[in-house]
């Protein structure tokens, strides 16, 4: 009997409670804008869910990005009516305020050698709390600035991904394969990192000519090899040395190859959400 | 009660009804082992020659890796538990076998099921989850045989003569249970029409995967040690007290395990499978102080005989568990998670502890139920030291690897890089895996040459039979074809 309760505890615990909790998850909304995340994947992009699966290459790649940390920068974009002097005193007054204290020596000292010149970073740092006093106490004496949240961590500054994945990432995939393996490289933004399909078929069909040191084996069943009719196919590869086929002949995917390709460019993760807050780049202009 | 005292006067009884069942379930699973051996060295292979059989789309890693997986632990493990579990069932009740004919059923069930899950696997039919990578067809039939062989466990278990329980009794039992359970649960959520949304995928696949590789084995291959080792060693389990803790902490804890620290899932999965982790080591301690409280100082020369296989595989199960808890303490986690080191521990679970336990089983228990001595006893005592080496060859680089391509890509190194230093150390695993396989075809040699003797036998038998119908018709032989 107090087996019988120990085992069905976890059954509540990871099969009832993710139920309760997830199952019904619906799209949330991506920040400072009014549209959902995430979109329904295209048709060719959801066969190639299943092609993804069949070939099992979720064995070797995994498909979440992860992030230790967050960093924080403020950058000055406008004095206003302030002069660069009277706005470093004023900065050295603010360093008195509890929440600034701590980094005082590192906000004042970024102005030392400053000129004037705008933008000019003020702080950069894991500290949120140090950020946002530090916009909020410059805000009311006309300074504007701009506050950026930039994801850390080694798989972030590898480019693998802008931010940490997240549960909402996976909503409509069936299956979800996250991978357990980095055999082969995270795939979780493939689409943002090599968002050209014809890249990912030459890759697929010959990875050492894309790519000299994968390890990756080949996956030539899925395309085909044959002659140049009239016009050469606008998909055919654009494969060179020892890699292009003979002449007179051409390389072009099959239909599982092209699903595969359209479902790799759907992988892209690169939205801030409420629970995986960043900066995109091109905002912090 | 004691393990020690069952040569009474039914001991041949029970060791007939065990015949056929046994080997029905010892063969199918000696051959699933050595193809799934086979297959995990064509996935091994592809690390040095990606090239290798990369034409043919049966044969892709991302198949045949899987595949030789779910032939080790559905193949080999299940059956060979269910059938060493039938004999010490048998033998702990003072009964024969009851419903001997229904584990015969079952067991050809299971070795179908096997056999469409492995083939649909490497056709593209498999689900995409972890260890539940069998399509429905296979799972139906791996269900319905679990729940036959666990209903006639159950019988011989509830008509037994000796009433006491025996501490492998509540592992083996809760093993019966917890397997039909995980894996329904597991099917009818990740293997339907309509599967949850998201990440809830995952979380199941976790759990499912944790309690069948990590919580069931532990539960069979424990359960058999617990039975076997004081047998062995012809002195009683000690601390039997300890023993009805560990089982109880075991499932209390193990089960919360195998959510991963950093999945992209509410934080409080994580969180709770991680202490959920660390309490495991409670039990773990419990079974290894159990363990050597029994093995120190029994008189038993051990030279390669099944004590060593059992003594090796509880070492295998300790070191394993303790790998299995250091990668969920989150410190160690974003080192090793996405490495070799995960891999490396599954396999010290599944062939360092689960298949050397059984393998210790069966070469003791086959002798009995036959009736003879292997065939070859030399090849069961190389058995033992070849795989022993196969075993650490495989995983101990393995482990490296995956502690070095970790702090490689925890510390921001390009990718390939941390590729690359894995790849050294895969070229030593390969060669355990090759050693692992060779000592599994001496065990399959035996195996099936005693099924081959024995069925040359029972055809011998009914010719003889045959040809004398009138004085042959009360032979012990033709009962057991009945059988």
């Amino acid at each position: 009997m107090a087996a019988f309760v120990a085992l069905g505890a976890s059954w509540c615990g990871f099969v009832l409670a993710p139920m309760l909790q997830l199952g019904g998850a619906k799209q949330t909304v991506i920040l400072q804008s009014a549209d959902n995340w995430p979109q329904q994947r295209t048709g060719d992009a959801t066969l190639g869910l299943s092609v993804y699966r069949a070939y099992g290459c979720a064995a070797c790649h995994t498909e979440q990005v992860r992030q230790t940390g967050a960093a924080f920068e403020v950058t000055l974009t406008s004095l206003g009516t302030q002069k660069a002097a009277d706005f470093k005193d004023f900065i050295k007054s603010l360093m008195v305020v509890p929440d600034l204290a701590t980094s005082s020596n590192s906000i004042v000292g970024s102005l030392d050698k400053w000129n004037g010149e705008l933008p000019k970073t003020l702080y950069s740092g894991d500290d949120g709390d140090v950020a946002s006093a530090l916009a909020d106490h410059l805000k009311p004496v006309g300074v504007k600035t701009e506050t950026r949240i930039i994801a850390t961590g080694p798989d972030i500054a590898r480019g693998w991904g802008s931010r940490q994945s997240v549960a909402a990432d996976y909503l409509y995939d069936a299956p979800v394969q996250l991978g357990s393996l980095r055999a082969g490289p995270d795939l979780a933004n493939i689409g943002v990192r090599a968002p050209d399909a014809n890249w990912q078929w030459q890759h697929l069909y010959a990875p050492k000519s894309v790519t000299p040191n994968s390890t990756m084996p080949s996956f030539k069943f899925l395309f085909e090899v044959r002659a140049v009719g009239a016009a050469p196919s606008p998909d055919a590869l654009k494969l060179t040395g020892a890699f292009a086929p003979a002449a007179g002949f051409e390389v072009v995917p099959k239909a599982e190859a092209k699903q595969l390709a359209a479902y790799l460019l759907s992988l892209k993760a690169n939205v801030p959400l409420y629970e995986a807050p960043f900066t995109p780049v091109t905002a912090a202009k | 009660m004691n393990p020690t005292e069952n040569k009474s006067s039914c001991a041949n009884e029970i060791d007939a009804s065990l015949r056929v069942p046994l080997l029905a379930l010892f063969g199918g699973a000696a051959l699933w082992l050595v193809v799934g051996l086979v297959l995990g060295l064509i996935a091994g292979i592809k690390f040095h020659a990606p090239e290798f059989l990369s034409a043919c789309p049966l044969l892709t890693y991302g198949r045949v890796a899987p595949a030789a997986n779910d032939a080790i632990l559905y193949g080999f493990c299940i059956p060979a538990a269910l059938g060493v579990m039938l004999w010490i069932f048998a033998r702990l009740s003072q009964m024969p076998l009851a419903l001997p004919l229904v584990p015969v059923v079952a067991a050809n069930l299971w070795h179908l099921g096997v056999l469409v899950g492995l083939g649909g696997i490497l056709l593209g039919e498999s689900t995409g989850h972890p260890w539940l990578e069998f399509p429905r067809a296979a799972a139906v039939l791996l269900f319905a045989a679990f729940m036959l062989i666990a209903v006639s466990a159950a019988a011989t278990f509830g008509w037994r003569k000796e009433r006491t329980l025996y501490p492998s009794h509540w592992f083996m039992f809760a093993a019966l249970l917890w397997f039909p359970w995980i894996y329904s649960t597991a099917n009818l959520f990740l293997n339907s029409n309509k599967v949850p949304r998201g990440v809830v995928q995952s979380i199941i696949g976790w759990w499912f995967a944790n309690n069948l590789v990590f919580v069931w084995l532990a539960l069979v291959g424990v359960g058999i040690a617990f039975y076997l080792l004081p047998k062995i060693a012809g002195r009683a389990l000690a601390n039997s007290g300890y023993a009805q803790f560990a089982f109880l902490t075991l499932i209390l804890f193990g089960t919360w395990c195998g959510v991963p620290v950093g999945a992209p899932v509410p934080a409080w999965l994580p969180a709770l499978s991680s202490a959920a982790a660390a309490l495991t080591i409670v039990p773990l301690l419990a079974i290894l102080i159990i363990t050597i409280k029994t093995v120190c100082g029994a008189c038993v020369s051990c030279k390669g005989g099944p004590f060593c296989f059992v003594k090796f595989g509880m070492m295998s199960f300790i070191l394993s568990g303790i790998l299995y808890i250091s990668a969920a303490c989150p410190q160690y986690s974003r080192v090793l998670e996405f490495t070799w080191f995960g891999v490396a521990q599954t396999q010290l679970q599944l062939l360092g502890f689960a298949a050397m336990i059984l393998f210790g089983a069966i070469y003791e228990l086959l002798p009995q139920v036959m009736g003879k001595p292997l065939p070859f006893p030399k090849f069961a005592k190389a058995h033992f030291f070849i795989t022993m080496i196969g075993v650490l060859l495989f995983v101990v680089p393995l482990l490296i690897a995956g502690v070095e391509q970790g702090m490689k890509l925890h510390s921001g190194a390009a990718f390939a890089d941390a590729n690359a230093v894995a790849l050294k150390f895969l070229r030593v695993s390969t060669t355990g895996q090759l050693l692992v396989l060779l000592g599994a075809l001496l065990f399959a040699a035996n195996l099936l040459v005693m099924a081959i003797q024995w069925k040359l036998g029972v055809i011998k038998c009914v010719i003889a039979y045959i040809k004398s119908p009138l004085e042959a018709s009360e032979t012990p032989a033709t009962t057991e074809v009945k059988s």
